[in-house]
């Protein structure tokens, strides 16, 4: 009986069996076009997707359904050779330049002499403002550029282990450091905001070419001048670039960034940063050597008398104007 | 010498993931990392196809190019390695990598990735080879063994060819004639700007 039972049952299951793969089975596939007609490496390049041929896998790391990027080359030639080149030209481009404005014009002196009264210009907590950003940037900028330029200059120099050392404790100074340049941009940005705006006496700074030119009659400013106006804009619009690109790459393949977002935070990253340094460099150079009485403003905070009469004029007449003008002025002892 | 590569005949592999497993073991791969993956395209559609893919060890490296401190090197049969001692796990040799083979064992806390980890066509690296350092580092050195990659080796299919480029071009367009179709050496025209005609 058992027996019986179950040699229906083996013909049963065969049937059904049997029955489920003729209802299963494909149509055939088309003569022609064999399996692969729908799924080529060609063709699939020639639609890309976000720049990636991309599927399934079945590890959790899904950014390895990446199969293939081809984008990554024109990545690799931006910043093998691209941002190399912006970044040279930038930088040896702006030091060439100010060693040729320094033997036309010299150190800019102050025209009437000092006059021996001195104005507060910049206090304590702009000063530290303008320090805490100058100090972090000018590392971040140092590290940033071993990045890009260290293995061409400085790998030869220092040998494989320590250029490595160096550039690792680099690594990491410059992404710790970012948030202090972070505190300090958006300090600069909310200090220096309410006198940054353009108006009208922009328009005759830039025309007079901010009284660069040698004799030239020094153009009225108020506390910034358009020049100082365009710097105050490039560090904040700059730095806020340099910021978040900075973030992107510092957390990489968060919040669904794909890899072409990563290359292009990288792309905004080296060339916003080298303009910055060169920007940055020009501004060391008119702080310093390249004027006389400037850098005290942002070292002491004060500036003599004159040096202010001549640079910003309407900063001075606001600053008598408001009567306090006189206390804020002391004789220098 | 040889010119080594890694070939996927797309139209053998089925996904069985041993490629991926016999990598981990042989080369004792940290958590996390995978040097080999198998990537399904259109999956559970007409015209699924699955591909093996790891550091494909391209001709003209794009990784090398982008290095900061110059860690890559190619080798005598040229196969692209790397000294994990000199990364300083900045993460460019994986934005510019075609084939998303470079890992790293930390995932993004502050852009401090860790070493960085790729398939070394089971040839260790720089240390003296089968040396119980490189095996530390880079897991094992088949080459140096005159053995070729486990996951090629042990691939049940035949899928994955790995050897002499120009001996494995030769399978796979056999297998091309006498089956009729092929979809193509996956990924070599990216990495070695050649494709094999079928």
């Amino acid at each position: 009986m058992a027996k019986l039972l179950a040699t229906i049952r083996f013909i049963a299951g065969a049937l059904a069996l049997a029955f489920i793969i003729a209802t299963v089975t494909p149509a055939p596939v088309s003569a022609q076009g064999g399996p692969t007609a729908a799924t080529s490496e060609q063709q699939l390049m020639q639609q890309l997707r976000d720049g990636v041929i991309a599927g399934q896998v079945s590890i959790p790391d899904k950014k390895a359904g990446n199969l293939i990027h081809p984008a990554g080359r024109d990545w690799r030639t931006f910043h093998t050779v691209t941002l190399k080149w912006i970044g040279g030209i930038a930088i040896l481009g702006i030091l060439a330049l100010l060693v040729i404005f320094y033997m036309w014009r010299g150190t800019m002196k102050i025209e009437g002499g000092r006059s021996g009264r001195t104005m507060v210009r910049f206090n304590a907590f702009e000063r530290f403002v303008h320090w805490l950003t100058a100090s972090t940037f000018i590392i971040l900028g140092i590290t940033g550029l071993n990045i890009t330029f260290g293995r061409a200059l400085l790998l030869p120099i220092m040998g494989p282990e320590a250029f490595s050392t160096w550039s690792e404790w680099g690594k990491y100074t410059h992404n710790y450091l970012s948030f202090a340049f972070t505190i300090g941009v958006v300090l600069v940005f909310l200090t220096w905001i309410g006198q940054n705006f353009p108006n009208a006496a922009d328009v005759e700074w830039l025309k007079a070419g901010g009284g660069m030119g040698k004799g030239g009659a020094h153009p009225p400013a108020h506390k910034f001048n358009a020049g100082q106006k365009l710097l105050y804009w490039f560090i904040v619009i700059g730095g806020a670039v340099m910021i978040i690109t900075g973030y992107m790459l510092m957390f990489p393949f968060y919040y669904g960034m794909g890899i072409g977002d990563m290359e292009l935070a990288e792309i905004f990253h080296g060339v916003v940063g080298v303009l910055f340094v060169a920007l940055i460099i020009a501004h060391i150079y008119l702080g310093t050597v390249g004027m006389e009485g400037a850098f005290e403003a942002m070292s002491e905070g004060t500036v003599d008398l004159n040096w202010a009469k001549e640079h910003h004029s309407l900063w001075v007449q606001e600053e008598m104007g408001r009567g306090a003008g006189g206390a804020r002025t002391q004789p220098a002892e | 010498m040889a010119r080594m590569k890694f070939l996927c005949d797309a139209d053998r592999c089925i996904e069985c993931n041993a490629c991926v497993t016999a990598c981990k073991n042989e080369n004792e791969v940290p958590w996390g990392i995978n040097r080999r993956r198998v990537v399904t395209l259109n999956d559970g559609k007409p015209g699924e196809r699955s591909i093996s893919m790891a550091c494909m060890h391209c001709t003209d490296a794009p990784c090398a190019a982008v290095c900061p401190t110059n860690v890559f090197y190619t080798t005598a049969d040229a196969v692209v390695l790397h000294n994990k001692d000199l990364c300083i796990g900045c993460g460019y040799c994986f934005y510019a990598c075609p084939f998303g083979a470079p890992q790293y064992p930390q995932v993004g806390n502050f852009g401090s990735r860790g070493k960085m980890d790729k398939c070394t066509y089971c040839a260790g690296g720089p240390e003296a080879d089968g040396s119980k350092a490189e095996y530390e580092k880079y897991g094992a050195n088949r080459l140096a063994e005159g053995k070729l990659p486990l996951c090629a080796e042990m691939c049940s299919t035949k899928s994955l060819l790995a050897g002499d480029g120009e001996v494995i071009a030769q399978i796979y367009k056999e297998r091309v004639k006498v089956r009729g179709y092929g979809s193509g050496a996956w990924g070599w025209q990216t990495a070695y700007h050649e494709s094999i005609a079928s």
